[in-house]
């Protein structure tokens, strides 16, 4: 058996594949194809202080690979989650980890107080791609300066045990220094990567396709930005675990992003085209692991980022793994 | 694709392909699945993927089902306009051939409601959509409801099910507004004398969102309730069919008075037509749950 277990600061999650925020409805929706248990924890959509009736339709155009979305992040607000939502996640005995928004800092640690009723958070994720009013509707994660300021203050707000993690989108000058930044104001994890933005035209109304004008690219298209993403942050804080997510949507992309230098792995996108996406997902993670004769899923973070010259164990895709060689004496001939 | 079973046995499935036929300006697939044909129930819909197991396109295509037969242990019936749509989804549809597999999720939605006693039932449909009816009457026929059809669209090979409503219907009304077939004129237009003929004491409406407007708003001034399914709505909505990614949604009035941003797949297919706001489709009205603050307000 591989072990799975993923440590995020003081959580410990029984494996690492958990929904992406806004990605799995209330939960009620999945519950009907598997049993919530099965993933490593359930991440809500993002909660803000009112509730929001988001964007008009069309939400939604598909594009290569991927999918162009303009929610206007809907949600019922937070005291209606903590009263139905909340408890029947709970209920189910899944973790959940509570995704918060806001349009001003004061509203995010609002929103993070507010959370500190409920015992059933499991961790606290900062969605710092929300528009900040006070600075023209950019977003707060943008820059380095503002990003710290939120996650301090839902630091704050937040009881200690719960761990914060800082979720960022990969469309800013430099995503490494907002990690280091979210990560001196408290984060004890990340999550990469939020949505990039990108637009689409309708062939027939000669108009943008979104009601919103331009939305949030997501799925397969932009794993290769996730994955390159994840790598440099990686790199830079190779103590901090990190949530990757970013077009997920077989075990192959989840072990990318785990070599990479992911944790721990959201999956969003595939969802809407297989909502047993997740629990297939795990189980195709653990073979890979164990075909690559990987028995600790913790131990093959961050393995892509080994310097050149140590030979991994070599796969055969029809003897599974070998043991580890020598450069100068290959036991198994690469194609 | 999905080798997990799903939790409710059976909602997603691998189906397998039957037969796809050409009817009239649309296309027909019956597709074998055992386990959605035992649980459908008139109203509800299937959200297929397209393309493929390795394919690009993510968006789930979001059908009426017209029929479930028992045969090969359950299939099910839905019916697709291709030729009339520029999506190349319903391309890959139209083109898949017997034995072919489909990754399936369904029945999904909540169907009609169904009268207790026996009452006189008014079917109204419009493009492919129609398909959704027949299903329903036979439904409804089992509970000794009269059933009786009006069926609309530009062109008579547009019109889905004009002869299986004259064959089942107790009545069956075609108009066109070519005169191709039936009367010339619009189902709007149509709707009153129908309604008067035939007595009816509630309406059942599918089609595309125009005719569902108008039916609501014919069947409310005849003080009779209308439950519509918002089948082309969700059409062009949807992304996923399951309630998950919440891009579906429409505004409806609710018990409370309240306007709320629905999911068109998981609070419909099938609503009440006179609680839908049929104007303020694509919009968020000022006055709906969360809508954004006229003034001063966010975003
Ligand atoms: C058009 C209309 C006419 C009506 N006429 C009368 C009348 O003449 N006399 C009277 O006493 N009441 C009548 N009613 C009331 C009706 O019988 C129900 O009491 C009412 O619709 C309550 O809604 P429901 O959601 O429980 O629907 P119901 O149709 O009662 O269905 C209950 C639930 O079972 C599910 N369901 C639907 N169809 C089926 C099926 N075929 N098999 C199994 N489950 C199913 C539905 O999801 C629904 O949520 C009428 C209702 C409607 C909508
Ligand atoms: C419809 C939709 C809704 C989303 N809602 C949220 C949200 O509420 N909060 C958030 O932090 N991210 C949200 N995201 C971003 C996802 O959580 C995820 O980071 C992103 O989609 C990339 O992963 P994927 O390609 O697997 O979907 C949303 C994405 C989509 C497509
Ligand atoms: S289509 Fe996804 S929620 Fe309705």
């Amino acid at each position: 058996m591989t072990d799975l277990t993923v440590r995020i600061g003081p959580l410990e999650l029984a494996n690492p594949v958990v929904t992406a925020a806004g990605c799995g409805g209330t939960g009620r929706e999945l519950a009907r194809f598997f049993e919530l248990t099965r993933l490593g924890a359930f991440t809500t959509t993002s909660v803000m202080l009112q509730p929001r009736a988001g964007r008009p339709t069309p939400r939604v155009a598909e594009t290569p690979s991927g999918m162009l979305t303009a929610m206007g992040l809907p949600g019922p607000g937070v005291d209606s989650f903590l009263e139905r939502d909340l408890p029947w996640l709970a209920e189910q005995g899944v973790p959940a980890i509570v995704s918060v928004a806001g349009n001003s800092l004061e509203e995010y640690a609002e929103v993070a107080r507010r959370l500190n009723a409920a015992r059933a958070v499991a961790a606290v994720e900062v969605n710092l791609a929300a528009p900040n009013v006070e600075d023209r509707g950019r977003m707060f994660g943008r820059l380095p300066g503002p990003a710290a300021e939120v996650v301090r203050a839902v630091r704050a707000a937040t009881r200690r045990g719960v761990p914060v993690l800082a979720k960022l989108a990969p469309d800013v000058a430099d995503l490494v220094n907002v990690a280091l930044a979210c990560v001196d104001a408290g984060a004890e994890g990340l999550s990469l990567i939020n949505t990039m933005a990108g637009l689409a035209i309708d062939p027939v109304t000669l108009r943008p396709a979104l009601a919103g004008v331009s939305g949030g690219l997501s799925g397969p298209a932009i794993r290769p930005v996730a994955l390159r993403c994840v790598y440099e942050v990686h790199a830079a804080l190779p103590g901090v675990p990190i949530i990757g997510s970013g077009g997920i949507a077989t075990g192959l992309d989840a072990l990318e992003f785990v070599l990479a230098g992911a944790s721990a792995v959201a999956v969003g996108t595939a969802l809407f085209h297989d909502p047993t996406a997740a629990p297939r997902i795990l189980r195709e993670l653990e073979e890979a692991l164990s075909a690559r004769g990987i028995g600790r899923l913790a131990d093959a973070v961050g393995l892509a980022h080994r310097p050149p010259g140590h030979v991994p164990p070599q796969i055969s895709p029809r003897r599974g793994a070998t043991r580890p060689g020598r450069a100068s004496e290959p036991k198994e001939k690469l194609p | 694709m999905t080798d997990t079973p799903g939790r409710a046995a059976g909602l997603q499935t691998s189906a397998t392909v039957l037969t796809v036929r050409q009817v009239q300006d649309y296309h027909a697939m019956t597709l074998v699945a055992p386990a959605v044909a035992e649980r459908f129930r008139p109203g509800q819909f299937v959200a297929l993927a397209v393309g493929g197991a390795d394919t690009a396109r993510l968006v789930r295509r979001c059908l009426p089902v017209y029929e479930v037969k028992p045969d090969y242990g359950g299939t099910v019936e839905v019916v697709f306009d291709h030729r009339g749509s520029a999506d190349p989804g319903t391309g890959w549809l139209a083109s898949r051939r017997a034995r072919d597999r489909i990754d399936l999720v369904g029945p999904l939605g909540r169907p009609f409601r169904l009268p207790r006693d026996p009452v006189r039932c008014l079917l109204v449909g419009g493009g492919p959509g129609a398909a959704a009816l027949f299903s329903l009457a036979d439904t409804l026929r089992r509970r000794e409801c009269t059933v009786h059809f009006l069926l609309g669209g530009p062109t008579a090979s547009a019109v889905f099910g004009a002869r299986s409503a004259q064959r089942i219907g107790d009545s069956a009304t075609v108009v066109t507004e070519d005169g191709s077939l039936g009367g010339a004129g619009t189902v709007r237009e149509a709707l009153p004398k129908v309604i008067e003929e035939s007595g009816a004491d509630v309406v059942y409406a599918c089609g595309p969102t125009p005719l569902l407007r108008a039916v609501s708003a014919v069947a409310t001034e005849f003080g009779l309730p209308s439950q519509v399914s918002v089948e082309e709505f969700l059409r062009r909505t949807a992304a996923c069919g399951t309630g998950l990614c919440m891009t579906c949604v429409l505004p409806m009035i609710g018990d409370d008075g309240v306007t709320r941003m629905v999911r068109a797949c998981t609070d419909g297919l099938v609503l009440r037509g006179d609680r839908v706001r049929w104007g303020d489709l694509g919009t968020i009205p000022f006055d709906a749950l969360g809508a954004p603050r006229a003034l001063g307000g966010a975003l």
